[in-house]
């Protein structure tokens, strides 16, 4: 549905070349003025041909408390994972509010104090912002809108298109658990382990990569990072086949090396769900060189974000623009797009 | 994790597939009843697995594809009534009736809400008196007793906005009707796992009994759809057909006493109307008459005029596993899950969902 709004009429309307990429983020080269970029200890003042990163997104999560986190943690994560996502290091985010008459004082500031625990974690600023209060029902509680801009260090360049067959696909860490835990909390699902939602900054992640890559001693290059991807809404599946897509290669991923927690694949056990498809909001994917797939792995791992970091599966020729599978008994099926929502089953 | 991973491992199903490839000599076709079997099988590849002597084909055993297109639309008239609520497990939302669905419907303004359970839809009753919440009464032996509970529930409590559209259908008659049909030659069928839990793998001795086809209850994990396969194969090969549990921590040959009591004492057998198979005798389940004050129907008698089938959707072939879903001529073409036309087409347990989505590759 969105996809298809996106196709069918923004770019149509919006027609420019930095919005046809349709990455997460949009990068603008900047030449000709001087910029001090300030409040960033790694950034020093860039004179010409700055790249920028700038990115929106709007957050309307039902409930806005959550095991994990809450709407406002969510807000910034998920802009600031954006700007991550297209190689940039975040400096400034705004907030934009929209309240529902009668939300308790005490729950927006609740949500704003997380904003601003985890804008410092971030290590970004929420320096503009805007509130808009709207009549009962005409809003469910609260809606964030966060923009975010970022600078692109000179020499990384990421992008859903750059992908190439013999590169290694690595994930973070666990798939499924923001997305669970959003619908155990509305269905009043419990479990024996609980659910906790995975929300957190990734910048620090894709710094630790990005650094990483960069010792100039054993020759890796930071340009051995092609892609990275959150697999947020339609998970871990939906994000693979959009690089396969835009990348025109072919992907080939082993299930069982892609790792869920038990409590996370009870659940979707129980209502007929696949984690593939479930929307994560601290993981990340990247697409990379396979000489330096060691190097990330590690990098991945040695951070607080990416312990469970594990090689999920190669970039192939064949198939392009297709997800392939391989069971656990070694059978071979395509991993699809999700259509429309998952919905649970009847028996 | 628990009761999962020991069903999926990858040494033991290669040791079953191996059975399977030694003794299994002459081509055999076998159904798989059950809608969340075939998701199983293509989820997991298991059909490139088998040898090419072992065919399986899906069968009726999706409830919201069975549902006829005229009680898609009965519920459709009574979800748009202004007083009524209307609870409905997620599968039903999306799916075609002549006109519209429930999800257009909503859109339209009706007040159509994505339950787990109907012991939600008490709940949903009890927190607004002044409407009217309908239950759609969707599924098979599964879902019945605990619909059956849910009503038992709101007499005890005294509920008297709460109904239920009850849909419901009985698997073993469906059976009958396509080996009955003998449309499609089949040397087994895979029975039902969750719906056998309820009554019983005795409920199925009728088809080695009568049709001298084999049967065997399956769970919905690998290991436990190769084992029943191996059982049929070796049924098939040895020529003595039977009925094998091959799901033994649900099933039980009497089935669940307690479940299958609350449905009786609420529900009545009579005829239903099937996709693809018309009017079969005793295979629904009405409200007994004493429990009539709950029934939507009654309660709520709306005219939704005569149904439509879309022309060229072949979904009712599909049911009865006379064709496999890419023999449609709208299969990925008009019909996809993002623009569905037919019901297989939507449902988590629909054939043509599963050969859409887990489309096997030829790489």
């Amino acid at each position: 549905m969105s996809h298809e709004l996106v196709e069918r009429l923004f770019l149509r309307y919006f027609d420019n070349p930095i919005l046809a990429e349709l990455d997460d983020t949009a990068v603008v080269a900047v030449s000709g003025f001087r910029f001090q970029v300030s409040g960033s200890p790694n950034q020093r003042p860039e004179t010409s041909n700055l790249k920028l990163a700038f990115t929106t997104d709007s957050y309307v999560v039902s409930p806005i408390f959550f095991p994990g986190g809450d709407i406002g943690k969510l807000a910034v994560c998920g802009t600031v994972n954006d700007l991550a996502m297209g190689g940039a290091t975040p400096l400034y985010l705004s907030a934009g509010f929209i309240l529902e008459e009668g939300l308790p004082l005490a729950d927006l500031e609740r949500v704003v104090a997380s904003m601003a625990a985890t804008a410092r974690a971030a290590s970004v600023q929420v320096v503009t912002g805007d509130t808009k209060v709207v009549d009962r029902g005409k809003a469910d509680r609260l809606f964030i809108n966060t923009a975010g801009v970022g600078v692109v260090p000179a020499g990384v360049e990421l992008g859903g298109g750059r992908v190439r067959p013999g590169d290694v696909v690595i994930l973070s860490g666990t798939v499924g658990d923001h997305g669970m835990t959003i619908m155990s909390q509305r269905e009043g699902l419990r479990f024996d382990s609980p659910l906790v939602s995975d929300c957190a900054p990734l910048n620090g992640l894709v710094a630790a990569v990005l650094d990483a890559l960069s010792s100039p001693e054993d020759g890796s290059s930071v340009g051995a990072a092609h892609c990275l991807r959150d697999p947020t809404r339609g998970g871990l599946a939906t994000t693979l086949n959009e690089v396969a897509g835009k990348s025109d290669v072919g992907i080939e991923i082993e299930e069982c090396a892609v790792p869920v927690r038990d409590a996370v694949r009870a659940a979707c056990e129980l209502l007929g769900l696949d984690p593939l498809y479930v929307a994560n909001e601290g993981k990340l994917v990247a697409f990379v060189a396979p000489e330096m797939a060691d190097v990330v792995l590690d990098a991945m791992r040695a951070h607080e974000y990416g312990r469970e970091a594990a090689v999920i599966g190669r970039v192939t020729a064949e198939h392009a623009g297709r997800v392939v599978l391989r069971t656990p008994l070694g059978a071979r099926r395509v991993l699809d797009m999700l259509v429309g929502e998952q919905l649970p089953r009847i028996c | 994790m628990k009761y999962i991973d020991e069903f999926r491992d990858p040494q033991l199903a290669r040791k079953l597939l191996a059975s399977i490839r030694t003794r299994s000599k002459r081509p055999v076709r076998f159904m798989e009843f059950c809608g969340g079997h075939t998701h199983a099988i293509f989820r997991h590849g298991l059909r490139q697995m088998l040898p090419p002597t072992v065919e399986l084909r899906s069968g009726p055993g999706c409830p919201v594809c069975v549902t006829a297109n005229a009680d898609i639309d009965r519920a459709i008239a009574l979800a748009s009534e202004p007083r009524v609520v209307m609870a409905t497990f997620g599968d039903m939302l999306r799916v075609p009736g002549s006109h519209g669905s429930l999800q257009t419907a909503r859109a339209e303004g009706a007040d159509v809400r994505v339950v787990y359970s109907p012991l939600d839809a008490l709940q949903i009753a009890h927190g607004c008196p002044e409407r009217a919440v309908v239950f759609l009464g969707v599924g098979f032996e599964t879902t019945a007793p605990g619909v059956a509970a849910s009503i038992l529930e709101a007499e005890a409590g005294g509920l008297d906005n709460f109904y239920v559209l009850s849909l419901h259908k009985l698997t073993p008659p469906a059976t009958r009707a396509i080996l009955d049909a003998g449309e499609v030659r089949l040397a087994g069928i895979i029975g039902p796992g969750h719906v056998t839990t309820v009554i019983g793998s005795r409920a199925w001795e009728f088809l080695p009994r009568d049709y001298g086809v084999p049967c065997a209850v399956a769970g919905f994990e690998p290991l436990d759809i190769l084992r029943a396969v191996a059982a049929m194969v070796e049924m098939a090969e040895s020529g003595q057909p039977g009925v094998v549990n091959a799901y033994s921590r649900g099933v039980r040959p009497e089935g669940n006493r307690t479940a299958l009591g609350i449905m009786r004492r609420v529900f009545e057998v009579g005829e239903a109307e099937w996709r693809g198979l018309g009017r079969v005798p005793a295979s629904g389940l009405a409200l007994r008459p004493e429990y009539a004050r709950f029934d939507a129907a009654r309660a709520f008698p709306v005219d939704p005029g005569p149904a439509r089938e879309h022309a060229g959707c072949r979904c009712g072939d599909v049911l009865r596993g006379v064709v496999e879903p890419p023999d449609c001529p709208l299969f990925r073409r008009a019909c996809t899950p993002a623009q569905p036309i037919g019901p297989c087409m939507v449902s988590a347990e629909g054939a043509c969902a599963a050969w859409y989505r887990y489309g096997e590759v030829d790489v």
